[in-house]
C-alpha cells in the first residue's frame, strides 16, 4: 500500500477577501473564505500565518468567532511591507494562509470562574474570539469583566463593539485611554489602574492580558497585587515568526517556542523570563 | 440619614487609621457636591483642602497656553484628589474638574497639618495612606510616557 502523499507544511491555501472594515486609520479588519473547501476549526488565541504574495508571510491572530463559520477574521495593523501589503487587500483579492497554529486562551478551564479580560490597543484583537466565546456561554462563568486600555479616544478599537457590549448587563465594561481632551467623558489612566477597581473574586478568577508587553508587565502585576496568583494569569506573547510550526527556532523565548507552547502562556511558566530584554 | 462621621469612615482611605485617629479627621472634614463641569481647584490655587471621592468623576487637567486642556488622569469613586496639601509650598500642580455629579468629602489642609504635627503617628499614618498612591500614580505616568500603543 502506498504512503498518503506527504503534504508540505509550508505551501499555503489560497483564500479570497471577502470583506474588509477600517476599523483605524492604520489597521483593518479583513474576512477572508478559502477558494476550495471549508476553513479549519481554531480556539481562541491561536493565529494564521497570512501570506502576500511576492512581498512574505506574518502571524496574525484570529479575531472572530471561533464558532462555526466559513471564514476567517483577523484584525491587521500597517507596521511594514508585509502588514502594509495584506492591509491593502481589497474585495475579492486572494492571500495565503497557514493554519491555525498555537495554543490558545484557556475558555473551558476557565468555566466556573470569574473572567478578567485585560487588553491593552491591538491587544483587543487576539482576546475578541475569547471574548466573544464567554459571551456566548455566559452562564457558565461567574463575574465577567473587560478592561480595555487604548492610546486616545480616537484610536479605539472594535467602538462599536464596545458600545454594543456595554449594553449588556452581564459583563462589567470599563475603557481607559493613556490622554484625551475634556470632550472624553471616559477614564483617562494606564489600564493596570482599572485592576483595583474592577470588581471580581481574586481567589477565582482567570485573567486573559493582551497587549504590548510593557503594558502586559504592568498588568500583570496589578493583578498579582490584587490577590489573582501567577498561574491563573494568561499573557499572549508575540515573537516574529517564520516556520510557525516549532521547526526553525525563530520565535524561541527563553526555552519555550512562542509559535507551538504559545502564543498564550501562563504567566507562571514564563515569569522568570518575561522581563528580561532581547530574549 | 447617613452623618459625615459614618462616610467618612466607610471610605477606603480611612481603613489604615485608629478609630481615634479618624476622629481627629472627621473634624477636619466637610461634605462638597460639584457638579458636572464645576472646578475642584485650578493649578496654582493653595493646596488648602484635599478631596476623597465619594460618588463621580474628577478629570485632572493640565493647560498649555493656547491648546486645549489635556486630560491626564481621571479619579473616581473611593479615590483622593489633591496631594500637593502635603508639600511645600502646598500650591496645587493641576486643574481638578467633576466629570460629572461629583459627591466628595473635603478635607481642611491646614487643619489636618496642624493635627499631624501635633500627633506624630497621625502624621505618619498619613504619610503610609499616602506614599502607595503617590508612588501608584508615578509608575501609571511611567508608562503613559512610554506610550506603548504607539507604533515601534
Ligand atoms: C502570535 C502573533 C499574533 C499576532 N497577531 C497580530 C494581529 O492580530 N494583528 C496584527 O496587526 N499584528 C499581529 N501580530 C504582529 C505581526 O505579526 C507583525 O506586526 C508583523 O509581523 C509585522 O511584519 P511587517 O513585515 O509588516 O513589518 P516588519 O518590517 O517586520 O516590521 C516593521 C516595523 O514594525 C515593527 N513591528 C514588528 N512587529 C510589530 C508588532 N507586533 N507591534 C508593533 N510593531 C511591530 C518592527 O520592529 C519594525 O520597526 C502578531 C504576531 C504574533 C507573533
Ligand atoms: S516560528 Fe519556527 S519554531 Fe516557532
Amino acid at each position: 500500500m502506498s504512503a498518503a502523499p506527504q503534504l508540505d507544511p509550508f505551501l499555503p491555501d489560497i483564500y479570497s477577501v471577502r470583506d474588509v472594515r477600517r476599523e483605524l486609520p492604520d489597521t483593518v479588519t479583513l474576512e477572508v473564505a478559502p477558494k476550495a473547501g471549508a476553513r479549519p476549526d481554531f480556539e481562541p488565541g491561536q493565529f494564521n500565518m497570512l501570506y502576500a504574495f511576492g512581498i512574505g508571510e506574518i502571524a496574525i491572530s484570529l479575531s472572530g468567532s471561533a464558532g462555526s463559520g466559513e471564514t476567517f477574521i483577523h484584525t491587521v495593523r500597517e507596521v511594514g511591507a508585509v502588514s502594509a501589503a495584506i492591509s491593502k487587500l481589497e474585495v475579492g483579492a486572494e492571500l495565503g494562509l497557514r493554519g491555525p497554529y498555537g495554543a490558545g486562551w484557556p475558555v473551558n478551564a476557565a468555566e466556573g470562574s470569574d473572567v478578567v479580560f485585560v487588553a491593552g490597543g491591538l491587544g483587543l484583537a487576539p482576546l475578541r474570539p475569547a471574548i466573544l466565546h464567554v459571551l456566548a456561554n455566559r452562564n457558565r462563568y461567574g463575574r465577567v469583566v473587560l478592561l480595555f486600555g487604548s492610546r486616545n479616544p480616537t484610536d479605539l478599537l472594535y467602538r462599536d463593539e464596545l458600545a454594543v457590549w456595554r449594553q449588556r448587563l452581564d459583563v462589567d465594561i470599563d475603557v481607559t485611554v493613556d490622554h484625551a481632551d475634556a470632550e472624553w467623558r471616559g477614564n483617562v489612566g494606564v489600564v493596570p489602574a482599572l485592576i483595583p477597581r474592577a470588581s471580581f473574586d481574586p481567589t477565582d478568577t482567570i485573567a486573559f492580558v493582551c497587549g504590548p508587553e510593557v503594558m502586559m508587565r504592568f498588568s500583570v502585576a496589578a493583578l498579582r497585587d490584587a490577590g489573582v496568583p501567577l498561574d491563573h494569569v494568561y499573557v499572549s506573547m508575540e515573537r516574529n515568526m517564520k516556520c510557525a510550526i516549532g521547526l526553525c527556532g525563530h520565535c524561541q523565548f527563553g526555552p519555550t517556542f512562542v509559535c507551538k507552547d504559545g502564543p498564550v502562556m501562563r504567566f507562571d511558566a514564563i515569569a522568570d523570563i518575561f522581563s528580561i530584554r532581547e530574549i | 440619614m447617613k452623618g459625615l462621621e459614618d462616610i467618612l469612615r466607610e471610605h477606603p482611605f480611612l481603613s489604615g487609621f485608629s478609630p481615634e485617629q479618624s476622629d481627629l479627621i472627621v473634624g477636619c472634614a466637610r461634605n462638597h457636591r460639584f457638579n458636572a463641569g464645576q472646578y475642584l481647584f485650578h493649578e496654582g490655587d493653595p493646596a488648602d483642602e484635599f478631596y476623597l471621592i465619594r460618588r463621580g468623576k474628577v478629570a485632572l487637567e493640565i493647560v498649555a497656553p493656547g491648546k486645549p486642556p489635556i486630560v491626564f488622569a481621571t479619579l473616581g469613586e473611593g479615590e483622593i484628589v489633591g496631594a500637593s496639601w502635603l508639600v511645600a509650598p502646598h500650591r496645587t500642580m493641576f486643574d481638578a474638574r467633576a466629570v460629572e455629579l461629583t459627591r466628595a468629602i473635603g478635607i481642611d489642609a491646614a487643619c489636618l497639618r496642624g493635627k499631624c504635627d501635633e500627633d506624630h503617628s497621625l502624621g505618619y499614618e498619613m504619610m503610609k495612606a499616602f506614599l502607595p498612591i503617590l508612588v501608584q500614580r508615578l509608575n501609571a505616568t511611567r508608562l503613559q510616557i512610554l506610550d506603548v500603543y504607539g507604533r515601534a
